[in-house]
């Protein structure tokens, strides 16, 4: 008689546990439509505008690829994904995906067929939209050119590739409504605030990641790395020794050299193309949003570098590397100095910054010839300088700029940014 | 003293460290194929061959070559024995002022080295940051594809 309760229990329990495992990742399909007639130019204004706020484009169009196509690999802790073709291809793309299936994937990162989107698509950020901009974004998307193509398979570590896995996932990371304005901030402030923390999702980056790729909720927007950039912190610009004003951000946010800081690069850059597309207002709002974003009494300061440039450091062996390979644009003397405000190597957030990894990739990678402002360009040094120039020459400049702290780990960095290319 | 390996030679030069190697080729080695042209990076006419990279030699230190070896566009043929990709320039008449033609062979010349069969898109992203400014581009893409079509050995 005990013996049978137990296993009726047991069996109960069994039940139960596969009920709420299917409950947990079981999602049904949503029913495919054809793509929806074209919609008005203003509806595809709008929805451009949020297409391009949320940068979409940066990871569903591969570089050489079709617009929305897909393909991108993006590497992370867990595996390779490849972006998804989001082009209306009934297909290979979304055509035959109707309004409230795209809302679905964009809230809650469902497919229209039911399985699990994985987070490196930032639906914890676009749940945060409201449902006329997904509207419109879903208009747009469905009015660009259709392209048959379907990306390569992901390469997913067990039991990562198991998406249904995701659901878990969700429980601890997806959630909070579309986002209010807050009544007493102002208009700006408040747009600001719907940008950078819905469509731009930008603390995708510039927030530390735990373990399981979630982001640290407690640490939002102090800063992370991506693609093997830092992606700085965005709490206290306007409070740092060297501070940013909204000018020099919303430049900076637009692809334009930032007076006295310098010029988007790596992961950022493709970002600030897409945010130069948009109204200037909605690059406003972003710095008004982030120049207001304070540090926490817990985050880390680090104390300041000298207020003035170090003259000795020129008696350094990186000194003669400079003056060679860089000196013809970066000298202070150099006529290319003279264009756009471009600023002083020892001003930019890249020397002054507590790891050297942005100034390293920005003279191993170069800066690609940009849309938004000639004066970026830089050209790359993989292949002139090795390590130890590198080096040198990083050495070089972060003494000029802070020799009371030095960079301790260059050599460790560069290696670590060279076997990652 | 500084010891560069250029065109399989050795030349024991008494040139200061930060000085580039475009300035040392030019004018302490005597090899004035390699062209100035804006002095930062952004036009190729210096392009020359860095333990076979291409590299701008106009922002490439000469302190930074020990143990590498350089290789300019005269290591590749003569006027009367023109390399592969040289005679190609020749027979396309892909030159017009000529000023950005040697670094345009020597970008060539490592594309070719390491890929010998890429297809358009590929030679033009790799061409791209030498510039021509009399436009010559479309005859030199036809230079460097006859190359290929004909299966040389660069």
């Amino acid at each position: 008689m005990k013996r049978k309760t137990i296993i009726g229990a047991v069996v109960a329990l069994g039940v139960v546990g596969i009920g709420f495992a299917f409950w947990m990742m079981w999602r049904p399909e949503i029913a495919a439509v054809s793509p929806p007639q074209s919609a008005g130019k203003e509806t595809l204004d709008r929805g451009r505008r949020i297409v391009e706020a949320g940068d979409c484009a940066v990871c569903h169009t591969r570089p050489g690829g079709d617009y929305m196509a897909g393909g991108l690999p993006l590497i992370t802790p867990f595996g390779t994904l490849f972006t998804t073709n989001i082009t209306p291809d009934p297909e290979t793309g979304i055509g035959k995906w109707s309004l409230p299936a795209f809302e679905r994937a964009m809230r809650e990162g469902i497919a229209r067929d039911g399985h699990f989107l994985y987070p490196a698509f930032p639906y914890v950020h676009y749940r945060k939209l409201s449902g006329a901009d997904i509207a419109d974004a879903y208009a747009f998307l469905m009015s660009v050119d259709p392209v048959k193509y379907t990306a390569p398979e992901n390469h997913m570590v067990f039991p990562m590739n198991f998406r249904a896995l995701v659901s878990f996932w969700n429980l601890l990371f997806l959630h909070g409504d579309p986002l209010e304005p807050l009544p007493d901030r102002s208009a700006q402030w408040n747009r600001g605030r719907y940008l950078v923390e819905g469509a731009g999702h930008c603390s995708s980056c510039h927030s530390p990641l735990n373990l399981i790729g979630g982001e640290k909720s407690s640490e939002l927007f102090n800063g992370g790395i991506v693609d093997g950039w830092t992606a700085p912190s965005l709490r206290g610009m306007a409070d740092a020794q060297h501070p940013w004003n909204e000018a020099q951000l919303v430049a900076y946010l637009t692809g334009k050299v930032a007076e006295d800081h310098g010029a988007a690069a790596g992961p950022m850059l493709p970002v600030s193309l897409s945010i130069a597309q948009l109204p200037v207002e909605d690059a406003q709002a972003i710095a008004r949003y982030i120049l207001d974003l304070k540090k926490t009494s817990s985050d880390a300061t680090s104390p300041p570098c000298p207020p003035a440039a170090n003259p000795t450091a020129k008696t350094l062996p990186g000194a003669a590397l400079f003056e060679g390979a860089c000196a013809s644009c970066h000298s202070s003397a150099a006529p290319m100095r003279t264009l756009d405000s471009r600023p002083a190597l020892v001003n930019t957030s890249a020397v002054r910054a507590d790891s050297p990894r942005n100034l390293i990739q920005t003279i191993l990678q170069g800066i690609p010839m940009s849309t938004a402002a000639a004066s970026h360009y830089m050209p790359a040094f993989a292949d002139s300088l090795d390590d130890t120039h590198l080096a040198a020459i990083a050495e070089y400049l972060r003494n000029e700029r802070c020799p009371t702290r030095p960079w301790t780990d260059l050599d460790k960095t560069i290696k670590s940014i060279r076997t990652q290319e | 003293m500084i010891t560069l390996d250029i065109n399989g030679k050795t030349h024991e030069l008494d040139i200061p460290q930060d000085m580039p190697l475009l300035y040392a080729l030019r004018n302490q080695v005597g090899l004035n194929g390699a062209k100035y042209g804006c002095g930062l990076g952004q036009c190729g006419a210096c392009t020359v061959l860095v333990n076979d990279k291409p590299v701008f030699s106009c922002l490439t230190p000469c302190g930074a070559l020990a143990g590498k070896s350089v290789r300019t566009v005269e290591s590749l043929g003569s006027a009367d024995i023109p390399g592969p990709l040289q005679k190609a320039f020749i027979d396309e008449q892909a030159a017009q002022c000529g000023y950005c033609i040697a670094g345009m062979i020597v970008r060539a010349q490592a594309l070719l080295e390491a890929n010998p069969h890429p297809d358009d898109d590929t030679i033009r992203r790799h061409m791209a940051p030498n510039l021509c400014r009399c436009g010559t581009h479309v005859r030199i893409l036809a230079a460097i594809k006859s190359v290929i079509a004909q299966g040389d050995k660069v």
